[in-house]
């Protein structure tokens, strides 16, 4: 049995069985889920280790097994750099939230085969290499994560988790008009991702380029999200669960902006340079705008969402970047792709961690309103810690994984493109956004919801400690990521430029 | 040309195994009425199972070229037969002792031959034979409970049955006229010299008596009222089957076409009317048997998208063959979930239902998510060639628009999941209907898992079907 395989159905029969055993006491099922996805990570790990960058025009770890023939679709799977970190970050962010849901006592076994189902679709979706299986499992990464916001959320759940699956869904079948448009394109007519990369059909088509090229770029937008796709995100995240939005921001958010690197600049590198420019505004548009409306925020996870906006925002401009082909800038335009993975691996890490954290302020006090807290140093200093390393990663300073990906990002488009320049300003925005939250919430004299506020306890320490411990590790080493993503993105970069 | 009557072996069988139990009912107990009842059950396995042999060679025809014995019938053949006997296990808990039982069940197996010839035929007469035997049984079978409301149902079904049965004769006879034959074999030549004018007159004519029997846009105004009004089982089975043979008809007559009519643009408009009318319709409904009535019609408009571009893609009429039968098999999975609990008329009804039943629960996301096309379940695999045959055949619009349709679909079948794992408002437990019936539930368990089976398998049913 191919790993890869293992690594994306080992959750799937785990979750089969914790529903087919009802008899299974809660308990059992809290331990049986932390045990599988420990299992999960332990398979990423050994890939990882065995792993070799496949070169341009193929993958590592390669499986394929006939599916549909009769319209050339097939179980095609192989990780490549581009992905494998992706699988990596996926692994430790459902394993945290596994950790973290030990004390979860509304429904755990449902829960938890309802998470490893959503672990088993997140993996498949980032070893996919055929268009088909790629959107199974993004269809189904919204089914799933309807059901962890319908069913766990609080407020007004039912109603954010409507607006999530219609938003997305549109975002999803938009996705598969632009596929449809590749299959017929392509001669002969294929759905595996390899071929098409390979073929980039529609070449010399301009109008037909553009227009499946909208398609697919619209269904990532929404799933990503940017500006203007981006309203379903706030209310999805303010109304989920701690463990739905840290897999919600940590993973399905990153399959919007790795469809980006991995089908729409591969396959459509022409339409993809032509609109380059739209996509780097797009980009910028996201950074400044969601860092301005998280300054206005008063409710901390709201706020979190919004700088998702804005972190996402910095993935689109690499990418877009990586468009704007000049001579001399290929090697710029590779640092700005890794910059942009990286950013994905980093966000995932940093945002899981915050979600984690802002479902702590809801456990114990009710609420995220960040002007209801004070001084909430003193009795919880763990929690301010590790809030601390949090924000900071978030903002980006150097030492943690966010400086890492942000710098490469910058360095890379400013070379490509000048102008990209002007986004710093985002930078900006959220240092004085995060600063202010830590005043609010941690400063001062203990009042409000602040008094008898309990400390994290030992399951939440290890769940979220970890993500953190994560993000400074590639803050301080960030080498033995990046001479995993660097290959990859520099065959992306060349990729786009043919 | 020879006659070959062994060729219609699984129509004979259903006719027969229909008149067996006609009598043979008439005779027993009402106590003892499940003998009817096994008989139907073995005639549909037995017609089945004989279409089965007959698909292994090629495309054969018999009475003179009238009927068509090819992949397209065998596949209808069998799905037909096999939806109405998943129609028998509804039935099983609903009509069970009750006094009319053995003529449902003659009825049922009636009109399936009637949908058997439709799929079939090959010649415009054997068209026309076809659509009353499949419709008349109907008529009694949508009244059979003596309620109000399905007095209202047969009342209207039969009115627009008589008028869209004149219609497709009208049509049948303009072009016969026309074209100096009703076999489809020289029809494509005898109607490309015809004036175009009364080609297109007939053709609308035959359509629109087809698409009465599949329940679309503009023959569709029966179908949530029958939906509704008639019992579980009579209405599972009058939103699927009928449509397995009128589609497969609709496809056989587009594909003899002469290119002088332009009718893949006229099923193209048939086909985006009945998706948006049908979802539009669907978006208020409280009663989930209506609500799947108009989503059955907009699933017609799904159907006619491959119908558009017959004879111009290869993909078309395997597409079109993959649709109906995840079509079928979805769709039951949803009325079977409503014939479990008998006494829901609401939506609202269903609060607490996906805790209370998981397995039910789930089978209903299944069948609601699978109509909507989500993967990995047979529809999407359905939805995905058929648009992708459409594209292929020129018309990427329409592949576009089918999207959309389903984005506006996706609402009122939420509308339906969202009560199953909603939190019950009161803490009293709910009086009546706590228990489902078992056999809807077993069945409902039993076609979603089916509707997941085939999707994941979808690559074995497509070598099939594209033979």
């Amino acid at each position: 049995v191919n790993v890869l395989s293992l690594i994306v159905f080992l959750p799937l029969a785990a979750a089969l069985a914790l529903v087919a055993l009802p008899r299974l006491g809660d308990a059992t099922a809290r331990v049986a889920w932390v045990a599988v996805a420990a299992v999960d990570l332990a398979l990423v790990v050994v890939v990882w280790l065995r792993y070799e960058s496949p070169g341009s025009g193929s993958l590592a770890f390669e499986e394929q097994a006939e599916w549909i023939p009769g319209v050339n679709s097939s179980y095609h799977v192989g990780v490549d750099g581009l992905s494998l970190p992706l699988i990596a970050m996926t692994a430790v962010i459902f394993l945290a939230c596994a950790v973290y849901a030990l004390r979860e006592t509304d429904r755990p076994r449902v829960q938890a085969a309802l998470f490893l189902f959503l672990q088993s679709v997140s993996m498949g979706l980032f070893v996919a290499a055929d268009l088909i299986l790629f959107f199974l499992f993004f269809d189904l990464s919204i089914v799933g994560m309807y059901f962890v916001i319908a069913g766990w959320g609080h407020n007004d759940a039912g109603r954010s988790a409507l607006k999530f699956f219609l938003y997305t869904f549109l975002g999803s079948l938009a996705l598969l008009v632009g596929f449809i448009g590749l299959y017929i394109a392509a001669e002969p007519h294929t759905f595996d991702m390899v071929d098409l990369a390979d073929q980039t059909p529609l070449a010399g088509s301009s109008m037909g380029g553009g227009l499946v090229l909208a398609a697919i770029l619209v269904g990532l937008a929404v799933k990503t999200p940017t500006v203007p796709f981006h309203t379903w995100l706030p209310p999805a995240h303010t109304d989920a669960p701690a463990i739905g939005s840290a897999v919600l921001a940590g993973v399905l958010l990153k399959m919007g902006t790795y469809g980006f690197v991995r089908i729409a600049m591969p396959m459509l590198p022409e339409a993809w340079r032509a609109w380059a420019w739209v996509i780097v505004v797009v980009g910028i548009v996201s950074i400044v705008y969601g860092a301005l409306v998280a300054l206005a925020q008063t409710d901390f996870k709201r706020m979190v969402a919004y700088t998702s906006v804005n972190h996402m925002g910095y993935i689109v401009l690499a990418v877009g970047a990586a468009g704007i082909v000049a001579d001399g800038t290929a090697q710029a335009r590779a640092v700005a792709v890794t910059g942009a993975v990286t950013q994905m691996v980093s966000h995932g890490l940093i945002t899981g961690a915050l979600f984690l954290l802002a479902g702590v302020l809801r456990e114990r006090a009710g609420t995220y309103d960040m002007a209801s807290y004070g001084g909430l140093a003193g009795p919880a200093p763990r929690f301010a810690a590790l809030f601390a390393i949090g924000a900071f990663a978030s903002l980006g300073l150097p030492g943690l994984s966010g400086f890492i990906a942000e710098f490469q990002i910058f360095t890379g488009s400013i070379a490509a493109a000048p102008v990209t320049a002007v986004a710093l300003v985002g930078i900006l925005l959220t240092a004085a956004l995060f600063l202010r939250a830590l005043q609010q919430i941690f400063t001062g004299e203990t009042r409000g919801r602040s008094v008898g506020f309990g400390d994290l306890r030992r399951a939440e320490v290890w769940a979220i400690g970890p993500l953190l411990a994560l993000s400074l590790l590639i803050g301080v080493l960030p080498r033995p990521l990046l001479d995993v993503i660097e290959p990859a993105a520099e065959v992306a970069v060349e990729l786009v430029g043919r | 040309m020879a006659m070959r009557p062994l060729l219609l072996l699984p129509e004979m069988l259903l006719l027969v195994g229909g008149l067996v139990a006609l009598l043979g009912g008439s005779f027993l107990p009402r106590a003892r009425q499940w003998v009817a009842r096994a008989v139907a059950a073995a005639a549909l396995v037995a017609a089945a199972v004989t279409a089965a042999f007959g698909m292994v060679g090629s495309g054969q025809t018999a009475f003179d070229g009238t009927f068509a014995v090819d992949t397209a019938t065998g596949v209808a053949r069998i799905v037909a037969a096999l939806g109405t006997l998943i129609v028998l296990a509804l039935a099983s808990d609903e009509i069970a002792g009750s006094p009319r039982e053995s003529e449902t069940y003659a009825l049922l197996l009636l009109a399936t031959t009637g949908v058997l010839i439709l799929a079939g035929a090959a010649d415009l007469l054997v068209l026309a034979v076809g659509f009353l035997l499949a419709s008349v049984p109907l008529y009694g079978l949508i009244g059979i409970d003596r309620t109000p409301r399905g007095a209202e149902a047969v009342m209207k079904t039969y009115l627009l049955g008589a008028l869209f049965g004149i219609l497709l004769l009208l049509g049948v006879t303009i072009l016969y006229g026309v074209a100096g034959t009703t076999a489809y074999g020289e029809l494509t030549s005898g109607l490309e010299a015809a004036p175009v004018g009364a080609v297109a007159v007939g053709v609308v004519g035959v359509l629109a008596g087809l698409m009465f029997k599949a329940g679309g846009v503009p023959g569709h105004f029966w179908v949530p009222d029958a939906a509704q009004g008639a019992g579980g089982a009579v209405a599972a089975y009058l939103t699927t089957v009928p449509k397995i043979g009128a589609v497969v008809a609709a496809y056989r007559l587009m594909a003899t076409l002469p290119g002088t009519v332009s009718w893949p643009l006229l099923i193209a408009v048939l086909a985006v009317a009945s998706m948006t009318l049908g979802n539009l319709a669907a978006y208020w409904q409280t009663d989930p048997r209506r609500l799947l009535g108009w989503s059955t019609v907009s699933q017609v408009g799904y159907l006619l998208v491959p119908v558009a571009v017959a004879g111009r893609s290869d993909l078309a009429l395997p597409a079109l063959l993959l649709y109906l039968t995840g079509y079928t098999v979805t769709n039951l999975a949803a009325f079977a979930v409503t014939t479990a609990f008998p006494d829901r008329r609401d939506l609202d009804s269903y609060r607490g239902m996906g805790r209370a039943r998981p397995w039910l629960g789930a089978s209903l996301v299944v069948a609601l998510l699978g109509l909507v096309g989500t993967p990995p379940t047979v529809v999407f695999v359905g939805k995905l060639t058929t648009t992708a045959a459409v594209w292929d055949g020129g018309h990427a619009w329409l592949a576009v628009v089918v999207f959309v349709n389903t984005v506006a679909s996706l609402f009122y079948y939420l509308r339906w999941i969202a009560p199953v794992y909603g939190r019950r408002e009161s803490a009293e437990p709910p009086t009546r209907g706590v228990t489902p019936a078992a056999w809807s539930a077993r069945t409902a368990v039993l076609t979603a898992a089916l509707s997941l089976a085939l999707g994941i398998g979808a690559g074995g049913l497509w070598a099939t079907f594209s033979v």
